[in-house]
């Protein structure tokens, strides 16, 4: 018991330290690089809380995806990060206040939640190896779940296309290749047959 | 000393107030914004797998997949919308970016 308490201990401040540096450090590609120190972590949290599958999960859609897609576009945008800095130090002390209450409000509502609530005094689900967990996922996804599960499928279409379409430009100068010209040229567009006279050869 | 639903609870409360915290700190610079949003995200999904744990539920696990998925779209998209906005201004600062508006 003590050793889940340890790994719980250690994930939970590493995630909340690595969350914390995202948001105050002074690079912001150092921030991407927080921000998957605390997915990773939060993935370990997930672990001891019996969710493999989303473990997983969150490990290869954000840090292999979305954490990677903000690199890029860090690394990739020429911007000056210092000017955006100015005016961090002015809402600290209103951030500070709003979070602190924020940050009252919803452990007091975890306290009461979790002491009185229908979880109280439950222990953590373990999976058996009868019933593990990708197979309690398996099963609800695709019985109960099936229409959402579709939709969720549109709504990942759709975010392609339109992040294919707010990127795409094309550039005045490039020359690309016209599939349609090229299959309807005819041989008489291309070529002339022109009957030459011995010894006058031809002029333009 | 047991690990308890409050626990998961406490934390998932400490990092969407960092994550709030993060969009009044950084106020001018979106890309920081984004993934504050990600960190509000993430301790939602917190929030979901130690609730489907505990009460021995699958159905917050598969609501934490949904919302993993929105996440990402979302991510996707606001990271084009800034590509785009970037190359037609050659700046992200979001205080002046009324030009939006039709």
């Amino acid at each position: 018991m003590t050793v889940i308490a340890i790994a719980f201990y250690l994930l939970a401040l590493v995630t909340l330290a690595s969350g914390l540096m995202v948001i105050t450090a002074k690079n912001p590609v150092h921030s991407v690089l927080y921000l998957i120190l605390a997915f990773f972590s939060s993935a370990g949290l997930f672990i001891l809380l019996g969710a493999e599958f989303l473990a997983m999960l969150l490990v290869v859609v954000y840090v292999g995806a979305v954490a990677v897609l903000f690199l890029f576009v860090v690394m990739m945008l020429d911007v000056d990060f210092v000017k955006l800095r100015q005016g961090f130090a002015n809402y600290l002390p209103i951030g500070l206040v709003v979070g602190l209450v924020l940050m009252g409000e919803l452990v007091a509502i975890s306290i009461a939640v979790a002491t009185k609530g229908a979880a109280a005094g439950n222990q953590p689900l373990v999976a058996t190896a009868a019933e593990p967990n990708i197979k309690m996922i398996g099963h609800a996804l695709y019985s109960t779940y099936i229409y959402l599960f579709e939709a969720a499928g549109f709504v990942l279409l759709v975010a392609m296309v339109g992040a294919i379409v707010l990127t795409l430009r094309t550039r005045p100068n490039v020359k690309r290749q016209d599939i349609f010209s090229q299959v309807t040229r005819r041989r008489k567009d291309a070529v002339e047959i022109v009957p030459v006279k011995t010894g006058e050869g031809i002029s333009e | 000393m047991t690990i308890d639903l409050v626990h998961y609870l406490t934390v998932s409360a400490i990092l969407f107030t960092i994550g709030v915290l993060g969009i009044f700190l950084n106020r001018r610079n979106i890309i920081i914004i984004l993934m504050s949003l990600e960190l509000i995200l993430l301790s939602t999904n917190i929030n979901f797998v130690a609730f489907s744990s505990y009460l021995h539920n699958v159905q917050g696990q598969i609501m934490a997949m949904f919302v993993l998925t929105v996440a990402a779209a979302e991510a996707a998209v606001g990271l084009a919308i800034l590509v785009t906005f970037f190359r037609n201004r050659g700046d992200i600062a979001v205080d002046d970016a009324s030009m939006m508006k039709g």
